[in-house]
């Protein structure tokens, strides 16, 4: 079985891989798909804006203006200011930075463990995958959100944890999609086929497992990122997240929620850039769902 | 069935162990005591307090003789409200929060599953992309954010509708009901538009209509019961999601449920009333699972059999 595959079955596998054009399809695919499109190009803007900002951003950071205070749109403030005079879109450009952050790392811890496990559980198979598919099943009937509340009370507001702890929340399903793709991926002909050839156990992994289990797991990604920012939002919203001198868009939202009355434009643009950008992510990922599901397209 | 119930209950009890003991030593392990934000309190007051509330006991100690009450159903003495019971506070608190998330998961269900039906008929026209990008935009608008708007555009500018409470003023219910179920209503919708245009494409659909049913009895007959499926399986996991969400809700309107007590008591270090929310509340929301997965099962007739089996 492990014998090296010949330079000729070597050839015909690449050709193969060459023929199988499944992310052309994709990007075909996606690129009709007019909403995600808009979406990818908006999160595209964001991400440029958000790493950008220190040098872009139109005020500073820090630059008060307590004469001023809180004041409505104006030209020289594009959305206003706060009670402290500060700059609402030089705040919401650095909360974007902080918020798109915690997004994107707390999906890769998530998307880390998740596929790790998944994958073992799902390869290794028997015992070990009944034991580690046992222990999803138990942290999946914890209420996380309870614990992730009382991990920030309990520890303080440390960013690095709230990362961590949104991240241990979020592994779970990506843990599921990673598993049942192996499992079902090492019974398809393609993969007997590839085993017949004589084609090692890594070669397969890399060459067959990955590359078609990867659809799912981009998919789910970009539908975690979402509920991530979500959480986080939350969290600060509850005091409980990002701390001050730091801001994040669930920060500005819940000190916008506390004077909307006055100044409702401090609620409303955070608001928007939160809800722009989830809406972005979840159309990005919806539009790839369609465009990766390889049982979609038939019909 | 019943094989099915007992066996998903017995799996319930290491889910609420681990929550139990992971809580409890996770409290203990907080740096600050529920009494260090007390101004003054002399040596000999502080020792009583912590003896009284069995402090002073070594950690196991503590930890075996919390266990022993709670199996008798005892969730011990607040340390916060001194002379009240958590038992007491929870179930004051527990009416509130139960009718809030009832109202919202009603709302949630009517309009997803009108919403989610009503695209499924018509996939890819107007009927389908208008209230799919609305449960779109409902999934994206947190509920924080939400709430707040809500009361801006009814509480104060078009001052409909009161902005705070629970039950003191007519139609106070109504905005936290809405601001708590609007997201769920969008999944609903969501859930319930794929599982109805699976089931539609059905042979047994075109049987139906084949015989000459008029459409709405294919519909309301035949595909509900199959399409809703997702839904029902969703209910659980939303229950859950209710509760940990009427924190916000709670919290913006100012509703004496559950959630507030539950984020006071964690700020103000109160352990054994964060044990015992913690208690209680994944007890029900383990328990909801395990019922909605029962209504799944009874809906869907191909589990039904694969659990009357008894297999896995």
């Amino acid at each position: 079985m492990s014998s090296p595959v010949s330079a000729d079955n070597q050839g015909l596998l690449d050709e193969a891989e060459q023929g199988s054009s499944l992310w052309q399809d994709a990007w075909i695919r996606l690129r009709k798909n007019r909403m995600a499109v808009a979406g990818g190009i908006t999160l595209l803007v964001f991400m440029v804006l958000a790493i950008l900002t220190p040098w872009i951003a139109p005020y500073g950071y820090e630059t008060q203006d307590l004469d001023l205070g809180a004041s409505a749109p104006s030209a020289a403030h594009w959305l206003g200011t706060d009670v402290f005079g500060r700059d609402v879109l030089t705040q919401i450009m650095y909360g974007g930075r902080v918020s798109l952050a915690v997004g994107f790392i707390a999906t890769a811890v998530a998307l880390l463990i998740g596929v790790t496990w998944g994958a073992v559980a799902g390869y290794v198979g028997g015992r070990v995958d009944a034991v580690m598919m046992r222990m999803v099943d138990i942290l999946y009937a914890l209420p996380f959100m309870i614990f992730i509340v009382l991990l920030m009370v309990v520890f303080g507001r440390n960013v690095l944890l709230l990362f961590l702890a949104i991240g241990a929340v979020e592994w779970l399903t990506m843990a599921r999609i990673m598993r049942s793709q192996v499992q079902s991926l090492r019974q398809q002909e393609f993969v007997e086929a590839a085993i017949s050839l004589g084609l090692s156990p890594t070669a397969i992994i890399r060459k067959h497992v990955v590359p078609n289990a990867l659809g799912p797991i981009i998919v789910y990604t970009t539908l975690t990122i979402p509920s991530v920012m979500l959480l986080e939002a939350f969290l600060s919203f509850l005091g409980l997240g990002i701390q001050p001198p730091q801001t994040s868009w669930g920060l500005l939202i819940s000190y916008g929620a506390e004077t909307m009355e006055e100044y409702p434009w401090l609620l409303i643009f955070p608001g928007l850039a939160l809800t722009t950008t989830l809406f972005s992510l979840n159309f990005l990922g919806d539009g790839l769902r369609d465009a990766l599901d390889v049982r979609g397209s038939k019909d | 069935m019943l094989r099915f119930v007992l066996s998903r209950l017995l799996q319930a009890i290491p889910v609420i162990f681990i929550v139990i003991t992971a809580t409890f030593f996770l409290v203990r392990a907080a740096p600050g005591g529920p009494f260090d934000a007390e101004k003054v309190v002399l040596p000999e007051v502080k020792r009583a307090l912590e003896a009284q509330y069995r402090l002073d006991l070594p950690l196991h100690e503590q930890y075996f003789a919390y266990l022993k009450d709670l199996a008798q159903g005892e969730l011990g003495p607040s340390f916060k409200y001194p002379g009240r019971s958590v038992n007491e506070i929870l179930f004051s608190g527990l009416p509130v929060t139960a009718e809030l998330g009832l109202y919202a998961l009603l709302i949630a269900l009517l309009i997803g599953v009108t919403a989610g039906v009503f695209a499924s008929l018509k996939p890819n026209t107007r009927q389908d992309y208008i209230p799919m990008s609305l449960a779109m935009i409902g999934i994206c608008m947190p509920s924080f954010l939400l709430g707040p708007l809500l009361v801006l555009v009814f509480g104060i500018y078009l001052e409909w509708l009161p902005i705070s409470g629970w039950g003191a003023i007519p139609g106070d219910k109504i905005l936290p009901s809405i601001t708590l179920g609007a997201a769920y209503a969008a999944y609903v919708a969501r859930l319930s538009r794929a599982g109805m245009l699976e089931i539609l494409s059905q042979d047994y659909i075109r049987t139906a209509r084949a015989k000459g049913l008029p459409e709405w009895m294919v519909v309301a007959k035949h595909a509900l019961r199959g399409g809703l499926i997702p839904v029902v399986a969703f209910l659980g996991p939303a229950f859950a999601g209710l509760l940990a969400g009427s924190f916000v809700v709670e919290t913006i309107f100012q509703i004496p449920g559950l959630g507030r007590f539950y984020v006071q008591a964690a700020f103000n270090r109160d352990y054994t009333m964060i044990l015992g929310t913690t208690v209680f509340l994944s007890s029900l929301i383990v328990l909801f699972n395990l019922m909605s997965d029962v209504a799944a099962a009874w809906l869907n007739p191909r589990l039904r059999s694969q659990i009357s089996g008894g297999g896995k």
